[in-house]
């Protein structure tokens, strides 16, 4: 069985990050960009289910501009087989969750994978979409916020254990299937030296939405981007009298 | 935790022991250092003050047992200079008339605080701390306590490793912490001017929003203070790339014993006029004035930063892999970092959230390597092409590269959290020498010979600063340890010609010791340049310069 895993090159979780002046985005110039964690994290399941015997193949894939083999590259020093870059505009105001579902679904078709893991939302738009829609346009079953992921062989079944809002929930899904993950579904592994050495012979194959054959559409357009408002300081208050004159007078709580 | 009559019964041994010890070769001092001549410790009052001093063990209990003899024997052993007066009434009514009654602390529990060292080694008995707001108040304390002949400690961020931070006996403290502001910052050419009492991560994170960074980098930035670094010339994690304080800082405003503000607070880079006096001042250990306000250079924040920790089968690797380094990585090498077995098993079972990058088994040595520059995948594939590179030429076993921050920050903790490891593990014995980088383990393997199953020997440090921290952990202090330890790995730095102290500094805990690295003549124009500027000794008494001197 081949798994594929979708992966996205974010500005890196340990960033701070800035709006752009003109307010028409984030500041990305300069900035550290990194594998999305999430993305990580279904990488380092989609190896680990490859190491378990249960696949055969671990494809990772990205859409977006050229920049974005850098994280193929990531993928590959993972320990990932091969890596496909569709090529096209930015990844973030271009093309959004719908579109990167449509070409999900072309390479899909393409690669016939048994299992697609996503990272569950991506740290720069925070949409939480892309999984979804995937499954829905392939018509598979879809297993999101997954924390823990067994695989039956035999029965070809995947059973997720989901992090809901009430806890944990467990479905069991046919395979081939939609997995999106989590935090605490596992801890990815460092890219070791040996692995990032076989990484430069691995192949990453281009492709263009036109050669899948997938209409690139944005419906939404960025109006503005601008930063939260910042707290205002609190007050000092020097005593109990003073803490219940305010709360009295000002704020009208008491 | 050892009862209170086990304590007792501990000090008088201790105490006996002492003064045996004392006429025995191995713990003598190095005979041109020593403080006090063996006729004075004889003395009844010296010895009985000593034993007063041990029977109540004022320096705190530690999670792990307090130490009762090692690092509290320099200060049981000082005597209080009859010269400093003492506080009086009219003193605080001063202060309180200058300052306001605010930043006049009086109060036990405040004074608990400052009056202990970081690492709980060290405890005075300052009755008052106070809280100047700007140079003049500094200034104006100066010139009094110089008038009334009062000792003053002036305190940064209290992170010091030496307890040059902390009164020894009742010495005024005066803390910079109130004068916290960021005076100005040139865009264009990265000057920052700022108050001395600026945190150190808080200076980072102003300067993050401008696109700079701090050109050092320590451990302790969420409390250690930019004067105290100056007056300490920290060294830290960067400065194998910014290179040392004595580089960076470009001025200085320093207030003198006397009260004088000196000031030499340039913004420029190149300024031939005359003696470049902040040198003195850098590194003094506020032993020759108080820091006010530094100018310091600041380097842009790079972008593109990478982290790769490896793992070496011996020492002789660590050292080709470091000028390997030098050579293939040039200026993108911003950190070159060692640690051995000892140190990684320490870290990986008493530090949270750590796991071994290169599982299953430890290896002998590793390294960790931190490149800085402003293009990412150009470094990355320098980066790579160097490892892939050492592999073969057999330096590196293992080794992995930080994917993302998140990874770089986990690698760095380790390295970041052995001293917080080994102050989990128990009594750990602390030495930061300066050795030729080919002879640096060679001291840590001795040491193990010398002690063999009594004590941990740990060794890891700055390597591409030729850095050695030596650490010996054990479960208790030990005095058998003790003297194994000291003086023999003070001779053996000296004898290799190495510093007792890289970058921690000398402050109480090895102000005698400083005849090991600096020969006499030196120390006597030290003590000269001391008397010139502070003619009294008030500014932090009993350190830095041996009191022989």
């Amino acid at each position: 069985m081949k798994v594929m895993v979708a992966v996205k090159r974010v500005v890196d979780y340990a960033v701070k990050i800035r709006v752009k002046p003109d307010k028409t985005g984030v500041e990305t110039k300069n900035v550290k960009m990194s594998m999305n964690p999430f993305c990580e994290i279904a990488v380092e399941e989609a190896l680990r289910i490859r190491e378990s015997g249960l696949a055969t193949e671990v494809v990772a894939v990205t859409v977006g501009p050229p920049q974005f083999v850098e994280t193929l590259r990531t993928g590959l020093a993972m320990g990932v087989d091969r890596g496909i870059l569709v090529e096209c505009g930015e990844g973030g105001g271009g093309l959004g969750p719908l579109g990167v579902a449509k070409v999900l679904r072309a390479l899909v078709e393409l690669e016939k994978p048994g299992l697609l893991i996503l990272g569950k939302q991506a740290i720069d738009d925070d949409c939480n979409q892309t999984g979804q829609m995937v499954a829905g346009l392939l018509k598979w079953p879809q297993g999101t916020f997954a924390s823990k992921v067994v695989l039956d062989k035999e029965k070809q079944t995947a059973t997720v254990d989901r992090e809901v809002d009430g806890g944990i929930e467990t479905v069991c899904l046919n395979l081939p299937a939609v997995i999106t993950t989590d935090l605490r579904l596992n801890q990815p592994r460092y890219a070791t030296l040996p692995n990032i050495m076989k990484a430069k012979s691995k192949p990453i194959k281009k492709y263009t939405p036109e050669d899948l054959k997938v209409e690139v559409r944005s419906d939404s357009e960025v109006i503005q981007v601008v930063e939260p408002p910042k707290r205002k300081a609190g007050v000092m208050i020097r005593s109990v009298d003073e803490l219940i004159d305010k709360l009295q007078n000002e704020a009208r709580v008491i | 935790m050892p009862t209170k009559t086990e304590k007792w019964r501990r000090s008088l041994s201790l105490a006996l022991r002492t003064i045996g010890a004392v006429s025995s070769p191995h713990t003598s001092p190095h005979p041109r250092s020593l403080p006090f001549t063996r006729r004075e410790l004889h003395c009844g009052r010296g010895i009985w003050r000593g034993f007063l001093s041990l029977r109540k063990p004022w320096w705190g209990t530690d999670t792990f047992g307090s130490d009762i003899r090692g690092f509290g024997t320099e200060s049981t052993m000082l005597k209080r200079n009859p010269k400093f007066s003492t506080l009086n009434d009219d003193d605080i009514r001063y202060f309180k008339e200058l300052l306001g009654e605010k930043n006049v602390v009086q109060d036990e529990d405040a004074l608990a605080a400052v009056n202990t060292d970081w690492m709980h080694k060290y405890r005075g008995s300052s009755k008052l701390m106070l809280q100047p707001r700007n140079a003049n108040e500094v200034s104006l304390i100066l010139k009094y306590c110089n008038s009334r002949c009062l000792a003053v400690v002036p305190q940064g961020g209290n992170t010091g490793l030496v307890g040059g931070s902390v009164p020894v006996f009742d010495e005024v403290i005066v803390s910079l912490g109130a004068m916290n502001n960021i005076i100005s910052f040139d865009k264009v050419s990265g000057i920052l001017v700022c108050e001395a009492g600026c945190i150190l991560e808080s200076l980072v994170n102003f300067l993050d929003q401008q696109g700079f960074i701090m050109p050092l980098d320590l451990g302790a930035k969420g409390s250690c203070q930019i004067g105290g670094n100056v007056s300490t010339n920290a060294g830290g994690l960067r400065l194998l790339l910014y290179g040392s304080l004595h580089g960076n800082v470009l001025g200085l405003e320093t207030v003198l014993a006397t009260g004088d503000v000196l000031d030499m607070l340039g913004t420029l880079r190149k300024d031939n006029t005359g003696y470049d006096l902040k040198h003195l001042f850098i590194g003094s250990e506020g032993s020759l004035g108080i820091v006010t306000k530094v100018s310091i250079l600041t380097p842009p924040k790079l972008p593109s930063v990478n982290v790769a920790f490896l793992a070496c089968h011996d020492y002789s690797s660590c050292q080709k892999l470091l000028f390997e380094a030098k050579l293939k990585l040039g200026e993108i090498l911003s950190a070159f970092e060692f640690l051995d077995e000892q140190a990684m098993d320490l870290a990986l079972n008493h530090l949270e959230g750590v796991r071994n990058p290169l599982p299953p088994s430890l290896h002998n040595f590793y390294v960790l390597i931190e490149t800085t520059g402003s293009h990412e995948t150009y470094d990355k594939e320098k980066l790579e092409a160097f490892l892939v590179y050492s592999m073969e030429l057999g330096l590196i076993s293992d080794g992995v590269v930080a994917q993302d921050l998140q990874q770089a920050s986990s690698v760095w903790r380790i390295r970041e959290g052995i001293p917080e490891a080994l102050m989990k593990a128990g009594a750990v014995y602390k030495y930061d020498l300066s050795i030729p980088v080919e002879k640096m383990y060679d001291l840590v393997d001795e040491m193990r010979n010398r002690l063999g199953s009594s004590a941990r020997v740990v060794g890891y440090g700055h390597l591409g600063d030729g850095n050695l921290h030596l650490n010996i952990s054990c479960p208790q202090y030990d005095d058998k340890v003790f003297t194994q330890i000291e003086p023999f790995v003070y001779e053996w730095t000296s004898k290799n010609r190495g510093s007792i102290s890289a970058e921690h500094g000398v402050g109480l805990m090895k102000a005698e010791k400083i005849f090991y690295s600096k020969s006499p003549g030196a120390v006597q124009l030290m003590a000269s340049i001391k008397n010139l500027l502070d003619p009294n000794g008030i500014l932090n008494p009993y350190k830095v310069l041996p009191r022989s001197s």
